[in-house]
C-alpha cells in the first residue's frame, strides 16, 4: 500500500490548526467573563451572554476544544512517530476530528442557550455526551490500534501517558455522565445528593489528573527531549512516577468536598492521597527539566525550549500548591475563594497552555515541510507576553483569594462577622482588574501565535513524512 | 453516626486504603535501582531508540525525591491513626467536622452569650437607642438580611423597605420579632380568570385612584363595585390593607412591586407570592431580639 509508507499527518494538521483557533476563542471568552466581573452590565443583560452561561463555555472551550485538539494532534503525531507506523485507521481518525469539532460547536450553541446538566466540566447534555463517547471509543481504537502495529519492541513513555489518559477519560466520562433523559435537551444525574457530588468530583479531579496532566505529560515526554536533543533523564523515574501518578490521582477527588455532607472518612482519604500525589507529580517535572541537563545553554536562544521548561516549572508549582490546598485547615481558608481560580490558572495557563504552545511550535512547521516557524522572534515575544500575563493573573488571584478567605472568617469580639460578603467583593475589584490585564496579555500571545501559524502555513504544501526504519536496539 | 450499611464496607475501605498506601512505598522501594554505567564511566541509556533520536538515560531515582515520597506515605499512615479515614475507625483524636463546629460554637457562645443575654433583657425600643448594641446588630443585619433588604434596609422591588413607616405585617416591636422568627408568606391570589381582562383593568384604575394616581374616571366607576365584591376581604373597604394578612395599604405611595398601570394589572391578573424565610433555626432568640431592635431603629432613630 502506498499510504503505508508515510505517516498520516492530515489529521494531525487539522487538530493542530484547530488547537490554535480554539485557543483564541476560548481565551477570548475568558477575557470577556473576567471583564464582566468588573463591569457586570458589560453585555447589556443579554441572557445568552450572561456570566453564568459564558463561564462554562470558557472552561469547555479551553479544556476540551483547545486542550482536546492539542492532545489529539500530539498523540496522533507521537504514537505514529514512536511506533514507526501509520495510524491504525485513517477513516476513524477523520471521524474523531469531525466528531470532536461537532461536539465543540454543539457546546458553543447549547451552553449560551442555557442548556446544561449543571455538572462542572461535564455541562453538556446527554445527546452530546453520547457523541463524545463515540468519538472517544474511535480515538481509543485508532491510538491503541497504532500501538499494536508498532515496529519497535518497547512502547515509548509518552504513549503510556497518552494511553492512560484515553482509557481513564472514557471511564470517567461514561460513569459521571450517567443520566436520565427527560427531554431531548434535559436530563437528570443518575446519582443523588452526596453521592452525586462525590461522583462529580471523582470525575472533576481526574479530568484535571488525566486530561490536563497525564495527556500533557505525554506531550512533554516527546517534545522536550526532541527539542532539547537530549535523552530522557531517567527511565526508572518515568516508570515510578507514571504508575504512582495514575494510581493516586484516582483517590484525590474528595478534597473538593472538604467540610461538606461528604463523610469525614472520605474527606480524609481525599486529603492524604492528594499529599501522596506530590512526589509522583514532581517526578514528571524532574524528568522533564533534568532532560535539559548538559544543554542548559539552549534555553538562552531557543524560545520553544523556554515554553517547555517554564511550563514544567509551573507544573511543579501548581502540583505543590494543590496538595497544600487539599489539607483541611488550608482548604478552610482557600475554598470558595479566588485562590482556587489562581491555582487552576497556574496549572492551565502555566502548564497546559505553555507546554501546548511549545509543542505546537515544534509540530506545526514539520507538518508543512519546514523545520521552523515563520518567525522565531515572534515565538519569543509570545513567550514573554504570556509569561508576564500568567504572573499577573495568578499573583492577583492569590492575593484576592487569601484576602477573601481572611475577610470571610474575620470575627469581632461580639461574635459577629466583621465583613459582609459584598465588602469582600468590593475589595476584590483591583485584583479583578489586574487579572483582566493578565488575561488580555495571554490572549494577545495567542493571537501572535495565530498570526505566526498563518504565515508558516502560507505558501507551503502540506506534507506527509515518510516512515523511517526503526533504529536497531543497541543495549549497553 | 455510621454511614455504613454493614461492617463489610468498613473493612473493605480500610483494607484497600492501607494496601494502597503501603503498596506505594513497596513499589518505590522495589524500583530504587542504582545507576548503570557504561564502560567509559558515563550514564548508560536503556538502549532503546524511537523516532531516530529519542533515547532514555538509566539514572536512578533522585534520592531526595524518594524521601519526599516516603515522607508523604508516612504522613498518610500517621494521619489515619489520628483521624477518621479507615472505614468506621474514628481515629485516636476522635475528631469529626460536626464536633469541631460544635466546639467552636460553644467556645464563641461562652464568650459572647452573656452580652446577648443582656441585650435580650432590654425592651426593643430601648435597645434600639443603644449605640453599641446597634453596631453589633448592624453586622448581623449585613450578613443575614441585607441580601434582600439591601445594606441600608431600603429594600428593592419585591423586598420591603424597612426604613419607612409602612408595614405589611405590622411595625410594633413584637410584630417585627415574630416576622424574623417565623417568617411570612404573602399571597395575593390571581384575579385574571375571575375578572377578565376589562374587569382587571377597571379594578386597576380604581386602585390607582385610591392613592391619587391619574386614572380613567369611567374605569374607576366600573372598578369600584368589583373592588367591593372581590378585594375588600383582604384590603378592607377603604383599601387601607390588613396587617394580620399582610395585605398592603393601597391608598399610600408605597408600592412593593412598583407603581403604575402595567404593574398593577400584572399583580391583579397573576397574583403575587412572596416569602420572608423564618430565622428561628438560623439565629438564637437573643440575636433575633437584637435584630428586631435594629429593624425598629431604622424607622424610629431619625
Amino acid at each position: 500500500m502506498a499510504t503505508e509508507s508515510t505517516y498520516n499527518y492530515k489529521v494531525v494538521r487539522q487538530f493542530a490548526i484547530m488547537t490554535v483557533v480554539w485557543g483564541v476563542v476560548g481565551m477570548l471568552v475568558g477575557v470577556i467573563i473576567a471583564a464582566q466581573l468588573i463591569w457586570p452590565d458589560l453585555t447589556y443583560g443579554i441572557p445568552w451572554l450572561s456570566y453564568g452561561r459564558l463561564r462554562p463555555l470558557h472552561t469547555n472551550a479551553v479544556i476540551f476544544a483547545f486542550g482536546g485538539c492539542a492532545l489529539f494532534a500530539s498523540s496522533y503525531y507521537v504514537v505514529q512517530r514512536t511506533s514507526h507506523a501509520r495510524l491504525f485507521s485513517d477513516g476513524l481518525a477523520a471521524f474523531t476530528f469531525w466528531g470532536w469539532q461537532a461536539v465543540i460547536v454543539l457546546a458553543a450553541v447549547t451552553l449560551p442557550l442555557g442548556i446544561t446538566t449543571a455538572k462542572e466540566y461535564a455541562e453538556l447534555e446527554w445527546p452530546i455526551d453520547i457523541l463524545i463517547a463515540l468519538v472517544w471509543v474511535a480515538y481509543a481504537i485508532v491510538f491503541f490500534g497504532t500501538l499494536a502495529k508498532r515496529k519497535v519492541e518497547h512502547i515509548y513513555v509518552a504513549n503510556w501517558f497518552f494511553g492512560a489518559f484515553i482509557l481513564t477519560i472514557a471511564v470517567l466520562h461514561i460513569v459521571n455522565s450517567a443520566e436520565v433523559p427527560v427531554t431531548f435537551w434535559k436530563s437528570y444525574s443518575a446519582y443523588a445528593g452526596a453521592q452525586d457530588a462525590m461522583v462529580q468530583w471523582w470525575y472533576g479531579h481526574n479530568a484535571v489528573g488525566f486530561f490536563l496532566t497525564a495527556g500533557f505529560l505525554g506531550m512533554m515526554y516527546y517534545f522536550v527531549p526532541k527539542q532539547a536533543g537530549r535523552p530522557v533523564y531517567s527511565y526508572r523515574l518515568s516508570v515510578v512516577h507514571f504508575w504512582a501518578l495514575i494510581f493516586t490521582y484516582m483517590w484525590a477527588g474528595p478534597h473538593h468536598l472538604h467540610y461538606t455532607a461528604l463523610p469525614d472518612w472520605a474527606q480524609s482519604l481525599g486529603m492524604i492521597f492528594s499529599l501522596i500525589l506530590l512526589a509522583p507529580s514532581w517526578g514528571g517535572m524532574i524528568n522533564g527539566i533534568m532532560t535539559l541537563s548538559g544543554a542548559w545553554h539552549k534555553l538562552r536562544t531557543d524560545p520553544i525550549l523556554k515554553f517547555l521548561i517554564v511550563s514544567l516549572s509551573f507544573y511543579g508549582m501548581s502540583t505543590f500548591e494543590g496538595p497544600m490546598m487539599s489539607i483541611k485547615t488550608v482548604n478552610a481558608l482557600s475554598h470558595y475563594t479566588d485562590w482556587t481560580i489562581g491555582h487552576v490558572h497556574s496549572g492551565a495557563l502555566g502548564w497546559v497552555g505553555l507546554v501546548t504552545m511549545g509543542s505546537m511550535y515544534y509540530l506545526i512547521p514539520r507538518l508543512f515541510g519546514r523545520t521552523e516557524m515563520y518567525s522565531t522572534r515572534l515565538i519569543n515575544v509570545h513567550f514573554w507576553v504570556s509569561t508576564i500575563g500568567i504572573v499577573l493573573y495568578i499573583a492577583a488571584m492569590w492575593i484576592a483569594g487569601v484576602m477573601q478567605g481572611l475577610m470571610w472568617r474575620a470575627v469581632g469580639d461580639d461574635g459577629t462577622l466583621t465583613y459582609s460578603f459584598v465588602e469582600s467583593v468590593k475589595a476584590t475589584y483591583p485584583f479583578y482588574a489586574i487579572r483582566l490585564l493578565g488575561g488580555l496579555l495571554y490572549l494577545s500571545g495567542m493571537l501572535i501565535m495565530f498570526y505566526n501559524m498563518v504565515k508558516t502555513i502560507a505558501g507551503n504544501r502540506a506534507v506527509d513524512a515518510a516512515i523511517p526504519a526503526p533504529a536497531a536496539a543497541a543495549h549497553a | 453516626m455510621n454511614e455504613f450499611t454493614s461492617s463489610f464496607w468498613s473493612y473493605y475501605i480500610g483494607v484497600i486504603t492501607l494496601v494502597s498506601i503501603i503498596g506505594c512505598a513497596v513499589f518505590l522501594k522495589a524500583q530504587s535501582v542504582r545507576r548503570i554505567e557504561t564502560k567509559e564511566g558515563g550514564t548508560a541509556t536503556t538502549g532503546h531508540v524511537w523516532d531516530e533520536t529519542l533515547t532514555e538515560y538509566h539514572h536512578p531515582l533522585p534520592r531526595w525525591w524518594s524521601w519526599l515520597f516516603y515522607l508523604t506515605v508516612a504522613f498518610a499512615l500517621l494521619y489515619l491513626v489520628l483521624y477518621p479515614g479507615l472505614g468506621s475507625w474514628k481515629g485516636v483524636l476522635g475528631w469529626t467536622q460536626v464536633g469541631q463546629l460544635k466546639a467552636e460554637d460553644e467556645r464563641m457562645e461562652a464568650k459572647v452569650g452573656p452580652m446577648y443575654e443582656k441585650f435580650a433583657a432590654q425592651p426593643i425600643p430601648e435597645l434600639a437607642k443603644n449605640a453599641a448594641a446597634m453596631a453589633t446588630a448592624q453586622r448581623l443585619f449585613l450578613n443575614h438580611c441585607a441580601q434582600c433588604h439591601a445594606s441600608d434596609g431600603g429594600g428593592s422591588r419585591g423586598f420591603p423597605n424597612l426604613t419607612d413607616n409602612d408595614w405589611l405585617w405590622g411595625g410594633t416591636p413584637e410584630a417585627i420579632q415574630t416576622t424574623i422568627t417565623n417568617g411570612r408568606m404573602g399571597v395575593m391570589p390571581p384575579w385574571g380568570p375571575v375578572l377578565g381582562e376589562q374587569g382587571v383593568k377597571d379594578v386597576a384604575h380604581y386602585v390607582m385612584s385610591l392613592s391619587g394616581m391619574p386614572a380613567d374616571s369611567i374605569r374607576v366607576a366600573r372598578g369600584k363595585p368589583l373592588f367591593a365584591t372581590n378585594c375588600v376581604a383582604c384590603h378592607g373597604p377603604e383599601g387601607k390593607g390588613n396587617p394580620a394578612l399582610g395585605a398592603p395599604n393601597l391608598t399610600d405611595k408605597t408600592w412593593l412591586y412598583g407603581a403604575g398601570e402595567p404593574v398593577i394589572i400584572e399583580t391583579i391578573t397573576k397574583g403575587r407570592n412572596n416569602q420572608m424565610p423564618a430565622h428561628k433555626n438560623i439565629l438564637s432568640p437573643q440575636k433575633i431580639h437584637l435584630l428586631a431592635a435594629y429593624v425598629y431603629s431604622l424607622s424610629h432613630n431619625k
